[in-house]
């Protein structure tokens, strides 16, 4: 017993602080997490918080929305109105939509935590689409992180859909208009639609159900499988380590950085409180989705102007552009004119979902990357991104091409053509333009490495010749710019073996060949100058 | 997988010894290594650093008051005062104080803890060496065995009906889950082809809920109608009125162009559903001179002159037209249903 008694006291002894760890350690094992993680390294870039930014802009979502729901009545009955908002006195409603005017002028805070929500989730999805930009653009989803880029993917367009049942569920006049788009698109599927829209609606749109079933997809189903991702998202980020960008004493095998306690703790958590605190400012003084203004839904009426949330506005685009075009036989009818905006809509997803894939396949490297590319040293890839980029903002015009057309006095004929012709043409322009920009800013580092900085001071020489100095790179900055690596094309290889049989080349073998060409061949990158180039040129013979 | 076709052909050569680069000394390129930490005014001045600690404790005192002010707000302002501040307008006191307070004392948080961080933390660089994600051979190797054995202590390859009707069992069970969706919602049957218009049926004024004369109808205005009988108070109103809502205009007969439809009119007047054939939203928007509606949500355009066709936009297919006539007290009515279905376009309409 003397032992016991003895542990005891130490215990005793330990700050109160040490023996709850002391506790959680022998339950919880936290004292090996804490060895791995506490002072971890995470590098630091400002494009590393936009990833931040999504996370934190989620959990602001989960706190209001949770608020949110306390008030909340997702019910289609119909009801008289006799709230305090005088103009929509007697008027009949639904329960969502009164309550939704309740907690706008009844609940004091109400309105101030329903706009938060509503900028949160704009904030949300752009932040994503900009995250993901980020990730892409500097080749930060290579292996190890392919599946984290799949599960950020999916957040996306988990995200999408949530937006989408959420800002339907106060059932105005404008998220009512909406969720019919919605329905007719699902009208329009081969053999399906009809069924599906009945099962959805519970009948004939609009029905009374609707708004009770997007109420727990909203609340419930999409935001639960949503967080399981994120957690996923930031274990993995944990596990991968961060990555950072090629300098001095940063490689491939190391993370240089600053610790997770304190300076990450104190960034990144002082970082959510400015990301609460800037959408709280925002929510207060810019005024978003007026439900009061725009009355209850009833499908005989519209306003005009009527737009989705902005991260719907390329569905919108697609479907507004599409020719109408029906084909009908024998009994049936083809809906082309909505059918193929509805499938092109998951094709523009999934092309960003699996081009980790496609690239790994095509360099055929199966390396870890750690280190992140500087856009222009990856000219196709930066070239694709932007075309994708091209074509969904060409999609966002034609999906506003009502407020294009009265806001600068254009034809809405002409805003439609435009963006017939450029959801063809635009990303092949953007493609071919990106490229060569990418290409000549690698000229331009080849050049600095070689003949140094611009230094902008002019010196005359004897013979009268006046030549800008140009001044020597340091050494990190050589490195930096030189450090990225370059594929060489792949080949197809002897087309007969060592027996001199012809050995069976397989389409998909050429098909490889001839992207990686497009790549990494001639043309398609700029060779980065070597250790013999620089010497050569820097050891002194006619060089201004 | 011969698509792979040897894949490190394609890799630069200086990768194949990446991991642990040794910088040569020749090379005016390498690695120069992590430099040296430069102090910031803070690491070397305390005065400079009380500075810091100053603003910081600032924040945090500025983030109390805020949250101070946030709960004055709450308790002072009544919900529904509105103030004019100019330029903004009218806005409500109470939304904007407990906002902008709210967001002081979040943000003022956040700017204290960054503030403190990047005068006051350590913001010395240090490096942390990275282990590949793969496992080593001899793990990979333990888990495999571990497997193997395992799997053939379960008998699952050797007994192949257990494997079987296992498979078939999962297989059926999630079944049931897919039966129970089934009375999500009735079957489509022939609802979507059907309205509330029937013969006889009067056209009721959506404004003023009075049947509708033939005489309130004028050249250039544009009349919205429902079906006899049908009321705003009824449980399914919105339903009914997806279907059945009704445009009505007047036209001269003489510029009708389509014969049907100055068949199906009465002296001039046509009724056609307001129910958009793209996806399905109200049309709502009449240009007198041309006779064309437009539909405001995707920009369909259709001509009512002309057997409401398609002039513009991305709806497939024209309106459909509801045959009208008077009836004995001389008030508008509906000679049948409509012929076609209306709204959008579906598998089955034919």
């Amino acid at each position: 017993m003397s032992t016991t008694t003895a542990t005891e006291k130490t215990k005793r002894q330990a700050p109160a602080g040490e023996r709850v760890a002391d506790w959680a350690d022998g339950r919880l094992g936290i004292y090996s997490l804490a060895k791995a993680n506490m002072r971890k390294i995470f590098p630091d870039h400002w494009s590393f918080m936009l990833g931040e930014i999504c996370l934190y802009s989620f959990i602001i979502l989960i706190l209001t929305g949770v608020y949110l729901t306390l008030f909340f009545h997702p019910s289609m009955n119909e009801v008289e109105y006799h709230g305090s908002y005088v103009p929509l006195q007697g008027v009949l409603m639904s329960e969502a939509y009164a309550s939704t005017l309740d907690i706008s002028f009844d609940v004091r805070g109400g309105l101030l935590i329903r706009q938060i929500h509503h900028w949160a989730a704009l904030i949300f999805v752009a932040a994503m689409l900009v995250h993901m930009m980020r990730v892409f653009f500097t080749g930060a989803f290579r292996k190890p992180r392919e599946v984290n880029w799949v599960f950020g993917f999916l957040l996306l367009v988990l995200g999408m859909f949530t937006g989408f049942t959420g800002y339907s569920l106060p059932d105005d006049l404008l998220s009512g208009t909406g969720v019919r788009f919605m329905q007719g698109a699902v009208l329009s599927m081969p053999v399906v639609g009809t069924y599906l829209s009945m099962f959805l609606f519970g009948g004939e749109f609009p029905g009374g159900d609707f708004v009770a079933r997007f109420y727990s997809i909203h609340i419930l189903l999409l935001p639960g499988i949503m967080l399981g991702l994120v957690v996923a998202h930031l274990i993995l980020v944990f596990y991968h380590k961060h990555t950072q960008f090629a300098g001095p004493g940063k490689t491939n095998t190391n993370v240089v950085g600053m610790p997770l306690l304190p300076v990450y703790m104190a960034k990144a958590g002082g970082f959510f409180f400015l990301v609460f605190g800037l959408i709280t400012i925002v929510a207060a003084i810019a005024s978003i989705n007026p439900i009061w203004a725009l009355g209850p839904y009833r499908p005989d009426q519209v306003s005009t102007g009527a737009q989705p949330d902005w991260y719907m506005g390329f569905s919108e685009g697609l479907i507004r552009v599409m020719p109408g075009w029906e084909i009908n036989f024998a009994g049936h009818t083809l809906v082309l004119g909505v059918f193929v905006p509805l499938m092109i809509f998951p094709l523009v997803l999934v092309a960003i979902a699996v081009y980790p894939f496609i690239e790994s396949w095509v360099t055929g490297d199966k390396r870890e990357h750690h280190l992140l590319d500087r856009p222009r040293n990856a000219p196709t890839r930066t070239a694709f991104g932007v075309a994708w980029l091209t074509w969904y903002f060409v999609l966002l015009v034609g999906g506003g091409n009502d407020l294009w057309a009265t806001h600068f006095h254009l034809s809405i004929n002409a805003i439609t053509w435009f963006v017939r012709i450029a959801f063809f043409v635009g990303p092949v322009i953007a493609f071919i333009i990106t490229k060569r920009i990418c290409l000549g800013l690698q000229r331009r580092d080849a050049e600095k490495v070689l003949h140094g900085r611009e230094s902008g001071v002019i010196k005359r020489l004897p013979h009268g010749e006046f030549v800008e100095v140009h001044a020597p790179l340091d050494q990190a900055d050589l490195h930096k710019l030189t450090a990225h690596e370059q594929y060489a094309p792949a080949e197809i290889g002897p087309e007969v073996d060592e027996n001199g049989v012809r050995r069976k080349v397989k389409r998909s073998e050429k098909l490889r060949a001839k992207l990686s060409k497009g790549y990494y061949g001639e043309g398609n990158q700029i060779p980065k100058p070597t250790a013999e180039e620089y010497k050569e040129i820097t050891s002194g013979h006619g060089h201004h | 997988m011969s698509s792979q076709h040897n894949p490190e052909e394609t890799l630069p050569s200086e990768q194949a010894a990446a991991r642990g680069t040794v910088a040569q000394a020749d090379d005016p390129f390498a690695d120069p290594g992590l430099p040296a930490h430069k102090p910031r005014i803070q690491d070397i001045d305390e005065r400079a650093a009380k500075r810091s600690e100053r603003v910081v404790a600032f924040l945090f005192v500025l983030s109390m008051l805020a949250t101070v002010a946030f709960i004055a707000s709450f308790v002072a302002f009544p919900v529904d005062k509105s103030v004019f501040i100019w330029p903004i307008g009218h806005i409500s006191i109470l939304h904007v104080s407990l906002g902008v307070t709210l967001g002081l004392a979040l943000f003022c948080i956040g700017a204290g803890a960054v503030h403190w961080a990047r005068t006051l933390m350590s913001d010395v660089e240090t490096a942390d060496d990275r282990h590949p994600i793969e496992a080593a051979p001899e793990v990979k190797a333990k888990v495999l065995e571990d497997f193997a054995q395992g799997a053939a202590e379960s008998g699952f390859g050797r007994r192949k009906l257990i494997r079987n009707t296992m498979f078939g069992a999962l297989a059926l069970v999630p079944l049931s889950g897919v039966v129970l969706l089934r009375d999500l919602g009735p079957l489509p049957e022939k609802k979507l082809r059907t309205t509330l218009w029937a013969k006889g049926k009067q056209l009721i004024n959506m404004n003023t809920h009075q049947p509708l004369r033939p005489e309130d109808v004028a050249v250039g205005s544009l009349t919205f109608a429902m079906p006899e009988g049908l009321s705003e108070h009824d449980e399914d109103f919105q339903k009914e009125i997806a279907k059945a809502a009704l445009m009505i205009v007047r036209i001269q007969p003489n510029e009708i162009k389509d014969p049907r439809e100055l068949d199906w009119s009465h002296q001039g007047i046509v009724a056609f559903s307001k129910i958009c054939t793209h996806v399905g939203c109200p049309i709502s928007l009449y240009e007198q001179q041309t006779h064309h509606v437009l539909c405001p949500c995707h920009q369909s355009t259709f001509d009512l002159s002309d057997g409401a066709r398609v002039i513009f936009g991305p709806a497939g297919h024209a309106l459909p037209q509801l045959r009208i006539g008077v009836n004995a007290e001389g008030n508008l009515e509906a000679l049948g249903d409509f012929e076609e279905p209306v709204g959008p376009a579906f598998w089955e309409r034919g």
